[in-house]
C-alpha cells in the first residue's frame, strides 16, 4: 500500500508532520499513522497558550481499536488548535494533511532535526 | 513460536487485509475499516474467517456423559442437530473457556468449539477426565483440519440460502444441519457472536477457498469489527473478559449463570458454584456507558467517589450506537443499572453510568 507523503513538509519517526506557515508551524499526523490507527473517534488536544517541548506528548488520538500519543515536533507555545476535529474526528482519517491538522505552534526553533519527505518515505 | 496462518491467509492478503496475532493465529483484523465492516453486519451482511477457533470432536458410547461432566449446561437436553452455549470450569469454578456444544445432526457425538489456541488443551482435558472417570470416548482435536466462517447480519438467511444445496432459513437459533456449499460438505449452524442473526459454517480446511469464494460479493470482515460487534451485544471475550490466569472469574461473576445447570448431579466446578450461589458473589460484570468524550480501555480503574471499586475488561466506541461503552467488574453494591461511577482514563476520572450490558437494546431505547 502506498501512502501520501506531501513534499512541502517535514516528518518524525513517530509519524507526525510539520508544515512551516507564516508565523507558526502546523502539526498533524501522517497518512500512514491514520491508516495504522483506523477509525479515529476522539482527539485530545492542549489549550492555546500552553508551552510544549519538542518530543513531548501534547495530545492523544483514540481510534476504535487503539489509543496513541501524539508528540510535538518542535518547542514553543500553542498558537491554535483545530476545533473542527473535536466534533469531526474522522477528518483526521479523511484529510490528515489538510482539514485534519491538529495544532499550530509559535516556535523559534529550527526544523533541521526533522525527516525530509524522502527520508520519511523510506521508513514507512 | 511461529504463528498459525489460516488456510485463507493468502486470499486475505490479496484482498488487502491488515493482520493481527490472535490466540497464536495470524488473522485479518480489518479489510476496509472497522466502521464499514461493522455497519455491513448490522445493516445487511458480512463474512468473517474464524478458522482460528478450535474444534474438538467427542464420540463414543459415553460422549454425552463426558460432555455433561466437563461443561456447565445440561447436555442431556440436546437433540440431534441442537447446539448450546456453555462454560468449561476448573475445580474451583473458574472459567477455563466458554464454548458452543453442537450435537451432530445424526446424533453421533458432539463437536465443541473452544476459543483460539485452546483446542489442544481442551482435547487433553477431555481425554484425561475420560480415563479418570472410566468413560469410553474418542476425543479428536480437529482444529487444523476444520475451516470455519461466520456469515452474520439481517440479510444472512438469503445470503447463505443462495449458496447452499438445501434450505437453511428454517433452522432455529442454536441448531445446525449438513448441506453443501460449492460442492463442499458443510455443517451450517444458526449461531454467531455479533448480536445479529447469522450462520457459522464448518467445512474441511482444505476446501476453505471454495467456500469463501462462494460468498465473493459479501463484505469480508476482520477481528476488529468482530470485537466491536460482540461488545455492543454485551458478549464476553475469552482471554480478556475472563481468563484463568489474568482475570479468573466464575460464571456467576461473569454474568453467565444462565448456562450453569446446578440441577445436574455433577460437573467440574459444581461444588464451588453451589456455595457461591448461596453466599453471593463479591464482584460482577456490568455494562458501562461513558458519559464524556473518552474511551475506557482494558485495565482502566473504575471508581466510586474516588475509591477503586473495579476495573474495565473491554472498552471501545460502539460504532452503531456512537457512544463509548465498556464491560468491567465492579463490587456487587455498584452493579445496579443507573449507578453513577467513574472510569480513570489516563489519570483523570471520567463520568460513567452502569447500564444493561446488552448495549444494543439498553442504549438504543434511551
Amino acid at each position: 500500500m502506498s501512502f501520501n507523503v506531501p513534499e512541502d513538509r517535514q516528518y518524525t519517526e513517530s509519524h507526525e508532520w510539520t508544515e512551516p506557515r507564516d508565523d507558526v508551524v502546523r502539526i498533524g499526523i501522517t497518512d500512514f499513522a491514520q491508516d495504522e490507527l483506523g477509525d479515529i473517534v476522539f482527539v485530545e488536544l492542549p489549550d492555546v497558550g500552553d508551552e510544549i517541548e519538542a518530543g513531548e506528548s501534547f495530545g492523544v488520538v483514540e481510534s476504535i481499536k487503539a489509543v496513541s500519543d501524539i508528540y510535538a515536533t518542535v518547542s514553543g507555545e500553542i498558537a491554535a488548535v483545530n476545533d473542527e476535529i473535536r466534533d469531526q474526528p474522522e477528518l483526521v482519517n479523511d484529510e490528515p494533511f489538510d482539514g485534519g491538522w491538529l495544532i499550530e505552534i509559535e516556535t523559534n526553533g529550527d526544523l533541521d532535526h526533522l525527516l525530509s519527505p524522502s527520508e520519511y518515505s523510506e521508513q514507512i | 513460536m511461529p504463528l498459525n496462518k489460516p488456510p485463507l491467509y493468502e486470499v486475505h492478503r490479496g484482498a488487502g487485509a491488515d493482520f493481527t496475532d490472535f490466540g497464536g493465529w495470524e488473522m485479518p483484523v480489518k479489510f476496509d475499516s472497522i466502521r464499514s465492516e461493522h455497519a455491513a453486519v448490522r445493516e445487511s451482511v458480512g463474512i468473517f474467517d474464524v478458522s482460528h477457533m478450535s474444534e474438538v470432536v467427542v464420540t463414543g458410547p459415553d460422549a454425552t456423559a463426558i460432555m455433561d461432566r466437563l461443561t456447565t449446561n445440561d447436555v442431556q437436553t440436546l437433540d440431534s442437530g441442537d447446539a448450546q452455549y456453555s462454560c468449561i470450569l476448573d475445580e474451583e469454578g473458574v472459567i477455563l473457556d466458554d464454548t458452543v456444544v453442537y450435537r451432530y445432526p445424526d446424533g453421533d457425538g458432539y463437536l465443541f468449539v473452544p476459543n483460539a489456541g485452546h483446542g489442544e488443551q481442551m482435547a487433553e482435558r477431555w481425554s484425561q477426565y475420560a480415563s479418570e472417570f472410566g468413560l469410553s470416548v474418542t476425543v479428536e482435536n480437529q482444529t487444523d483440519s476444520t475451516g470455519l466462517v461466520a456469515v452474520q447480519g439481517p440479510d444472512s438467511v438469503e445470503t447463505v440460502e443462495a449458496v447452499t444445496s438445501d434450505p437453511v432459513g428454517e433452522l432455529s437459533r442454536f441448531s445446525w444441519k449438513q448441506t453443501e456449499i460449492a460442492a463442499v460438505e458443510c455443517h451450517v449452524a444458526r449461531t454467531g457472536y455479533t448480536g445479529e442473526d447469522g450462520y457459522e459454517i464448518f467445512f474441511p480446511a482444505s476446501d476453505s477457498e471454495a467456500v469463501w469464494e462462494a460468498f465473493e460479493d459479501i463484505q469480508p470482515c476482520g477481528l476488529g469489527a468482530r470485537d466491536t460487534l460482540r461488545l455492543e451485544a454485551g458478549l464476553l471475550l475469552s482471554g480478556q473478559d475472563f481468563d484463568p490466569e489474568d482475570e479468573p472469574r466464575t460464571p456467576l461473576e461473569a454474568g453467565l449463570g444462565f448456562v450453569v445447570d446446578l440441577s445436574k448431579d455433577e460437573f467440574i466446578g459444581r461444588e464451588t458454584l453451589q456455595d457461591l450461589e448461596e453466599a453471593g458473589v463479591e464482584e460482577r460484570v456490568v455494562g458501562i456507558r461513558i458519559d464524556e468524550r473518552a474511551i475506557a480501555r482494558h485495565g482502566y480503574s473504575i471508581l466510586a467517589d474516588g475509591t477503586e471499586i473495579g476495573h474495565v475488561t473491554s472498552g471501545t466506541m460502539g460504532p452503531t450506537l456512537n457512544v463509548p461503552i465498556a464491560l468491567g467488574y465492579v463490587e456487587t453494591p455498584f452493579t445496579e443499572t443507573g449507578t453513577e461511577i467513574e472510569v480513570e482514563v489516563r489519570g483523570e476520572p471520567v463520568e460513567a453510568t452502569v447500564v444493561d450490558q446488552r448495549f444494543l437494546d439498553s442504549l438504543e431505547s434511551n
